[in-house]
């Protein structure tokens, strides 16, 4: 408003007070630049920002060169040649790894935390608002600072149970799974009481349990929530890095996160092709699902869940 | 009884013909004895509880076996637990909880009361066992060849599921034996030369054992007892076609607790630190953990090189969660305040492009970063600096600043949705009230919109400071915490966070393991955190409403 007065004035001031039409239109053209028309101007700053490193992985992973230094003139040679490179190395292992274990977690993460929210918003038990806030405090410890403690302990388990012990997808699909009721049963809890109660009760007067009400009447009718929880356990268990260095030894078991993080951080320039294309080919499934569950997922971010 | 009944109920029903009876006007039974489910969802139930009983006795018989009665004593609580909710009409509640609170208390409050105790010992590098296990380990490493010893024709045998051992012939007698049994006799023909034939065990091809380097390896590190005594020693071969026993020269007297070189004659005697030493100072490298009280937590804050680094440490971790927040908070807020602005076109396209940082996976970003920042050959230097050599992850200050980038380069399109997401819920008579007031853009956003919107996202920014501070993969990925800082132990950096930091002592990346001390500084950040839990349970009050 100020700026627009300011401007105002200013033009009256050179003018004299007296103006033919066309002026008035060159004026508003004026107060349009100054309010509206700059903010494209700021809007490709901010892109070129956010996207500049994003084209630069995408021109590396097509440049076939393949070193660090090559890839800084973007677009100069365009080639498929690392994607076809990465046949040659462990990567479709990990990539393969990766969403085994996201996708089971997900999936382990939604019923754990579904499951933990109907307990939560339909029976009263005493003790109920006390767990409620013994888990809210406990999600807020992060597991990852007790990987010592994990680490011995899987290697105690491994020589009792091993396919539970280092080394195994299985246990580190367990350790994402223990964070399950505490991260997420929050944002269900909230969710699952907008579900009105009244239809529990009509179909428990129908003769309908309390399994057959979870599954069949509760959890249809908050799809939504399953889904963006589904979104960020699958997400976090993606970008994990320490539990998943910590258990997975062997390089055939690695994740996307600790191979790629090796690849780096070994032989940086020879490699960064490699990289690159692994990157971006890794980055496709988490995008895809993050853009079309953006609208869900900025709720659920506001509701408690924050990235990095 | 009345799952029975309606099983049997369910199966005439899918059995027989359409069920024109159930429709079939009032004549039909109350719907609610027609119900389908429960007869499947008990036959379901059962089945994965027969799953994991069986699992679980497995892993009961199995941890008899090795004698790990820790890991027993849970299987056993969990199993009796799991089967009394789920075969009892009691604690309704628990059927739902219990998936997840047994996660929770094995993956999560287990391991925290466990480092609390590591926290107290010396686990680590050289003390990583029972003192049973370090005697084993020191006679192990002081084994030699015993001189004039006699040489025997040996055959690498295998048995099923692949373990490994040696048949000898000694003398004409057939002795076979692994890692974990000693030698016994075997009842073959006399032979002459490597046994060929040994009943129960297949020979080992030797070509096979020539061209397999890892079965080689194996073989060489093989080694089979005599007897059940360790000072007898045991038969290990160099080549695979011949044995010769090996016994130590250093000699363990159980009666003494001492270990004696027979050798130089040194007494080594245990200590309290878990070692043996001799009287001259010297020790074995092999110890045992013990507990060590709070000497782990005095040093953090005594030894002068270790308080010295962790300090630096400390205060980075603090700037970095608070910068973490408040940059690409104001960032954040900043493009939400322009583009909060319905006369621009194409504002969702344009949203799409701004959160792409966001949704580009952290340690992707975090890795490309790292390249780019490459002093030589990166592309920041090469394209924005003009060539210059920076030496962005080389120098302490460069290198925080750099980590900081990357961190609001990922995270403001984060605080552009919340922002976007808390203005335009706004309340909108308060704005007008303000406008008619004559208040002006400036005074507006002072008085009106900046403290609306930091009252709805305080309880974010301290979820986010809570992240920051063990932002884990941004820190580690992006330069390992380093430029490591001149004479600190452990290779401590100078853009660690104390969660780095404690990832480095516990020797994870390799170097010396120091367990216990990493535990400590663990529960040290434990309780940095329930503080900081604290508050946020204090501020957000949002039990109330439960």
């Amino acid at each position: 408003m100020t700026e627009t007065r300011a401007a105002t004035v200013r033009e009256t001031a050179g003018d004299g007070g007296s103006r033919p039409p066309h002026d008035r239109t060159s004026a508003r053209r004026r107060r349009w630049w100054l309010e509206v028309g700059w903010k494209y101007f700021f809007a490709a700053g901010i892109i070129f920002y956010a996207a500049f490193p994003l084209v630069y992985i995408l021109s590396a992973s097509l440049n076939p060169r393949g070193s660090l230094a090559a890839s800084n003139a973007i677009f100069s040679a365009v080639s498929i040649e690392n994607y076809m490179a990465l046949g040659d190395t462990y990567f479709w292992a990990w990539y393969g790894n990766t969403l085994l274990i996201g996708g089971i977690a997900a999936v382990g993460a939604v019923v754990i935390g579904a499951a933990g929210a109907y307990a939560f918003s339909r029976f009263r038990f005493s003790g109920r608002r006390a767990s409620l806030s013994g888990l809210l405090i406990i999600q807020m410890f992060p597991q990852t600072l007790a990987f010592v403690a994990i680490l011995l302990m899987l290697l105690a388990i491994g020589e009792v149970v091993p396919a539970l012990g280092i080394n195994s997808k299985i246990s580190l699909i367990a350790l994402y799974l223990a964070g399950a009721l505490g991260a997420n049963t929050f944002l269900m809890y909230g969710f699952f009481n907008t579900v009105p109660i009244e239809i529990d009760e009509s179909a428990k007067i129908d003769g309908a349990t309390h399994a057959q009400i979870f599954w069949r009447l509760i959890m249809p009718l908050v799809t939504p929530i399953l889904a963006v929880v589904a979104l960020l356990a699958f997400i976090a268990a993606f970008g994990d890095y320490v539990l998943a260095k910590i258990v997975l030894v062997s390089e055939e078991n690695w994740t996307l996160a600790v191979g790629m993080y090796q690849w780096v951080s070994d032989q940086l320039t020879s490699r960064w092709g490699l990289f690159t294309a692994g990157a971006v080919l890794a980055a496709i499934p988490v995008l895809v699902l993050f853009l079309s569950l953006q609208r869900y997922i900025v709720g659920g971010l506001t509701a408690g869940a924050v990235k990095g | 009884m009345s799952v029975q009944h309606d099983e049997a109920q369910d199966l005439e029903t899918t059995s027989g013909p359409p069920s024109t009876s159930r429709r079939g006007g009032p004549s039909a039974e109350s719907h609610s004895r027609g119900w389908r489910g429960l007869g499947w969802g008990f036959l379901v139930k059962l089945a994965i509880m027969a799953v994991i009983n069986a699992l679980g006795l497995l892993a009961l018989i199995s941890a008899f076996r090795v004698e790990s009665w820790w890991i027993f004593g849970i299987t056993l609580a969990l199993l009796v637990i799991a089967d009394i909710v789920y075969f009892t009409k009691k604690a309704l509640p628990l059927k739902y909880l219990l998936p997840g609170l047994a996660f929770l208390f094995v993956f999560q409050i287990f391991v925290f009361g466990y480092t609390a105790y590591i926290a107290f010992t010396n686990y680590g590098t050289g003390h990583a066992g029972s003192m049973e296990q370090a005697v084993d380990a020191a006679l192990i490493q002081g084994e030699r060849r015993v001189e004039g010893s006699p040489t025997y024709p040996l055959s690498v045998v295998e048995r099923l599921g692949g373990e490994l051992g040696f048949a000898i012939n000694d003398g004409g007698e057939v002795l076979v034996g692994t890692e974990n049994e000693p030698l016994s006799s075997v009842d073959v023909p006399t032979a002459s030369g490597a046994p060929s034939d040994v009943p129960g065990w297949t020979v080992v091809d030797r070509g096979r054992l020539l061209s397999d380097q890892e079965l080689q390896a194996a073989v060489v590190d093989l080694r089979v007892p005599v007897s059940e005594d360790p000072n007898d020693g045991a038969i290990r071969t160099r080549d695979g076609s011949s044995g010769a026993v090996y016994t130590s020269t250093l000699v363990w007297d159980e009666e003494a607790q001492t270990i004696t070189d027979t050798v130089s004659g040194t007494v080594y005697a245990p200590n309290d630190r878990g070692s043996f030493v001799a009287d001259d100072g010297s020790s074995l490298p092999t110890g045992w953990y013990v507990n060590v009280g709070f000497d782990n937590f005095l040093a953090i804050f005594t030894d002068p090189a270790l308080a010295e680094a962790l300090l630096i440490v400390t205060i980075w971790t603090f700037a970095f969660a608070l910068l973490s927040v408040v940059l690409p908070f104001a960032l954040g807020l900043l493009f939400a305040l322009v583009f909060n602005d319905p006369r621009i076109r194409a504002r969702k396209f344009l949203r799409v492009l701004f959160i792409l940082p966001y949704a580009f996976p952290a340690f992707l970003s975090a890795l490309l970063f790292r390249g780019m920042f490459n002093a030589e050959f990166g592309v920041i230097n090469d394209l924005f600096f003009f060539g210059a050599d920076i030496n962005w992850l080389g120098d302490p200050w460069l290198a925080r600043g750099a980590v900081l980038f990357v961190n609001v380069w990922l995270s403001f399109p984060y605080w552009f949705l919340v922002c976007t997401g808390a203005l335009q819920s706004l309340p909108s008579d308060t704005l007008e009230a303000a406008d008619i007031d004559g208040a002006g853009k400036f005074r507006r956003f002072r008085s009106i919109i900046l403290p609306l919107l930091l009252v709805s996202t305080a309880p974010l920014a301290i979820a986010s400071f809570a992240v920051g501070f063990n932002n884990f993969t941004v820190i580690y990925i992006f330069n390992d915490g380093g430029p490591v800082i001149p004479g600190a132990p452990y290779r401590l950096g100078s853009t660690d966070l104390l969660i780095t930091a404690i990832f480095d002592i516990a020797g994870i990346s390799g170097g010396v393991a120091n367990y216990g001390l990493a535990s400590a500084l663990s529960i040290l950040v434990f309780i940095v955190i329930g503080l900081i839990a604290a508050i946020v349970f204090r501020q957000t009050r949002r039990l109330e409403n439960f």
